[in-house]
């Protein structure tokens, strides 16, 4: 009976979520290793540091929960990036605008490649991912832009009190999905079309169409991830991102969304950016090489991911092998 | 339960040889459903044992409990007399027995000769595959089968009747002792059922003992010693092929006095809901003409595979008519896609509601509302409150036993889960409602609540189609019944007067139209 609960509890059915008790292990953790870990200056550090893959993370986790996945999110940030910066000729605002818009176009253009062609996911967006890569070198001439105007750096150093902006602005985003995915019809209809892609079509859920949204919201986050990762560095690499479409599913894979589709949360995804992000911190602070810490990361995925799957044994009961 | 079970044991058969294989008094349970109560049933060597039964009467379960895929609850299986507990397929196949499935099993990717020896390939030293002998070997069944393509063939190039062949071939491998034939001539042509036949009739001279469920009478006759009925999940008799006829065995199929209940249908019918004039899929089903009134349960029968899904597929827009319109309160409609269907009133539950009605890992409240969020939404945003009423209200309405609207509907029970999917269409307010095998795979008590629902609905003034392969179940809540054969109307029955002799008929294409129903004006 004992056991029967703490799985439950483990499961998320209660009120907590296994990953935010992983957060809170490890915060522990760290806050005994190092003094200096619990400051307000390190936590909004970490927040900061965080916010890149969490941006794209609420749009990632939208995608998953609907069953697909984006690959080109790395790409994104890094045209956005250069945009941003690139254009600042024609004034901060034209150019930030240009840079969101060209993810805005360009999640639309994954959505409506899948949604018309059936083609998974998967590969449509790995095309995109080296497809856009290439778009920015044509931009940049493989060249890295540094940003003339000042008050496109100061923003990425900017505070409101204790408080980093870029902080803020994660934190509000992450509200404002959270929201979104739990009260909106569209996000009751992303977990239908996950969870049961024939069901939703039966029901007259028009999957496309919710399928595309899904793909322009990620295009849109990977974008704004992009325009404040530049804001942070003053400057935009062409190199900007690689990688980052990893981190960002990583991230959303810990917070307990389903590769498959049909299950995950914003809450989960929140945890997981922050266990991904104090982790790096943490190690950090105790000085452990940053290789050590890759191998420490890919371990611990891992493991989550088996604990996940020993917790949901019974949900899956009946497949056999 | 067992009370009339004695007189009816197959031991009983006297003088004859004893069984190679004995099932006896299997009984297999699965959530809120007993599939097989008590089942007893053998095959001698060399012999056709027919297995025989209406849709859900058990006899895939009794396969599948013969095979390992399924362990019983009670029960015995003996084989060559010796005491046998198969906890999976594997040790069933080692023990000689071999399934051919309805749907297949095969690697489409890789060659025929792969295929056949899929999990025993020959290996010569250093495991590695020795392809000549598996070549040799393979085109050496195949020769059996009169199979003209060869063992390099991929599969997936091959046509589904061939596919079949190698799913047969399969079962050659090993020297079996028992072969069980799943609906084998459901997707052979006329040309390719003489060599089955031949096929079989050689594993009984090596003294194989086969079982052949089917539903056509013709093969069964053709082919069996011994008829075995199914019926609702209990053994309901034996007979000698030679001794009987196609009446008695349709009799012991249907078999229960049907207390049909017509006084409760719906009697009072409006204008026109529904009409199809000469709806065609090309290559489904041609030439489906009828009509639902207002107020009115028209019943679809037909065996799987007759086509009646794919119509009621094609009013809902999951398909597109070649030809033929489709009528909604009088005009004519283009319905492009489920959207457009559910705009106009249409309401479709469907056959597998596990894989197309419902979102398992979902709670019963949001599967509740799914087809009408924008009922309890306002700007886009979901009023939890509003879609708690709605849950409620059709909660009560239907019993829905649940300990919460919070549980998964994967949790539920078949019934429940189905007055979950019924109950999420009438939430669209539709005006008509289609109900594809509204009862599969439920237990009797839920199956007289929905048969009940379902006349409740059409007597507030739902036009409601029912399509169904469970005799009692069309007769019980239809005022007419439309029979398909073959993607074909074959017939037009009144639901009250019709004989089931003649719906058997009509649904075997053995039936000849003398009322006024739509002729089969078949093109040859």
């Amino acid at each position: 009976m004992n056991m029967i609960n703490m799985k439950d509890f483990l499961k998320g059915s209660g009120f907590i979520q296994p990953i935010w008790v992983f957060v809170i292990v490890i915060t522990v953790f760290f806050s005994f290793m190092s003094e200096y870990f619990l400051s307000i200056g390190n936590l909004g550090n970490i927040l900061v540091q965080t916010s890149t893959i969490g941006l794209i993370a609420l749009g990632m986790t939208f995608v998953m929960i609907n069953g697909n996945i984006d690959l080109s999110v790395g790409a994104v940030l890094g045209l956005a990036a250069s945009l941003s910066v690139g254009l600042q000729d024609y004034g901060i605002t034209i150019a930030v605008i240009a840079a969101l818009a060209s993810g805005l176009v360009l999640g639309a253009i994954n959505g409506l490649i899948v949604w018309k062609t059936g083609v998974n996911a998967f590969i449509v967006t790995l095309g995109a991912m080296i497809g856009v890569r290439g778009l920015i070198f044509v931009y940049t001439e493989e060249q890295s832009f540094y940003a003339t105007n000042f008050a496109f750096s100061d923003f990425g150093a900017a505070s409101i009190g204790p408080f980093p902006v870029l902080a803020l602005i994660f934190l509000v985003c992450t509200l404002v999905m959270h929201l979104v995915l739990k009260k909106t019809g569209h996000g009751r209809n992303t977990f239908a079309v996950g969870g049961n892609p024939e069901a939703a079509l039966d029901a007259g859920i028009r999957i496309g169409r919710h399928m595309m949204i899904n793909f322009i919201i990620v295009g849109f986050f990977a974008a704004l991830a992009g325009v404040l990762l530049a804001t942070q560095m003053g400057a935009a690499t062409p190199n900007l991102g690689r990688d980052y479409e990893l981190w960002t599913i990583t991230a959303v894979v810990l917070g307990g969304t389903k590769l498959t589709g049909g299950f995950g949360s914003i809450t989960g995804t929140l945890g997981g950016v922050l266990a991904i992000g104090i982790l790096r911190n943490g190690m950090n602070l105790m000085q452990v090489p940053a290789f050590y810490v890759l191998v420490i990361l890919g371990l611990i995925l891992i493991s989550v991911l088996i604990i996940d799957q020993r917790l949901n044994v019974h949900a899956s009961k009946g497949v056999s092998i | 339960m067992s009370t009339t079970a004695i007189s009816r044991n197959p031991r009983h058969s006297a003088d004859s040889p004893s069984p190679v294989l004995s099932l006896i008094n299997i009984t297999k349970k699965f959530p809120g459903v007993i599939a097989l109560n008590k089942v007893s049933f053998d095959v001698r060597a060399g012999e056709v044992h027919a297995l025989l039964g209406e849709n859900g009467a058990g006899k895939s379960t009794l396969m599948k409990v013969l095979a390992g895929k399924h362990q019983p609850n009670g029960g015995q299986i003996f084989l060559a007399g010796e005491k046998k507990f198969f906890e999976n397929p594997k040790q069933a196949k080692k023990s000689g027995i071999v399934l051919i499935h309805q749907e297949q099993s095969l690697v489409p990717e890789m060659s025929v000769a792969e295929n056949i020896f899929l999990g025993s390939l020959p290996l010569k030293w250093g495991n590695r595959v020795d392809w000549k002998k598996l070549h040799a070997d393979s085109t050496e069944i195949l020769k059996r089968l009169k199979c003209t393509f060869s063992s390099r063939d991929m599969v997936s190039n091959l046509s589904i009747a061939k596919k079949q062949m190698v799913e047969i071939a399969r079962a050659l491998v090993f020297t079996p002792r028992i072969v069980v034939f799943d609906e084998p001539t459901a997707s052979l042509t006329d040309h390719e059922k003489p060599v089955l036949y031949d096929i079989i009739r050689n594993l009984q001279k090596q003294g194989v003992g086969i079982v052949y469920i089917s539903h056509r009478m013709d093969e069964i006759f053709h082919l069996s010693q011994r008829i075995s009925v199914l019926r609702d999940g209990e053994y309901n008799g034996t007979l000698n092929t030679a001794d009987t006829s196609e009446d008695e065995v349709t009799k012991l199929m249907i078999g229960r006095t049907l207390k049909l209940d017509h006084a409760s249908k719906p009697r009072e019918f409006k204008e026109n809901m529904l009409e199809l004039r000469s709806l065609t899929v090309k290559g489904v089903f041609e030439d489906i003409s009828f009509n639902v009134r207002k107020g009115e349960i028209v019943g679809m029968y037909g065996l799987v595979g007759a086509g009646r899904s794919e119509v009621a597929e094609t009013i809902f827009g999951l398909r597109q008519p070649s030809a033929g319109e489709i009528l909604l309160d009088g005009k004519v409609e283009s319905i492009r896609s489920t959207h457009d269907a559910v705009a106009r009133g249409i309401a479709l539950v469907p056959e597998d509601r596990k894989d197309k009605g419902l979102i398992l890992g979902m709670n019963c409240r949001d599967n509740m509302t799914l087809s009408a969020l924008g009922s309890v939404s306002s700007m886009g945003f979901m009023k939890t409150s509003e879609e708690k009423v709605v849950y409620d209200k059709y909660q009560r309405a239907m019993k829905i036993k649940t300990p919460s609207w919070r549980q998964k509907v994967g949790n539920l029970s078949g019934g429940n889960q189905q007055k979950i999917v019924i109950g999420k269409w009438l939430h669209t307010h539709p005006k008509l409602l289609i109900l594809d095998e509204p009862t599969r795979g439920i237990d009797v008590g839920s199956k007289a609540e929905i048969h009940g629902l379902i006349k409740e609905l059409a007597r507030s003034g739902y036009a409601v189609l029912v399509i169904s392969s469970e005799m009692p179940e069309v007769l019980g809540v239809s005022n007419r019944i439309i029979a398909m054969y073959e993607g074909r109307v074959t017939a037009e029955f009144d639901g009250d007067a019709v004989s089931e002799d003649k719906l058997v008929q009509a649904i075997t294409g053995q039936y000849v139209t003398e009322t006024s129903g739509p002729a089969h004006s078949a093109s040859a």
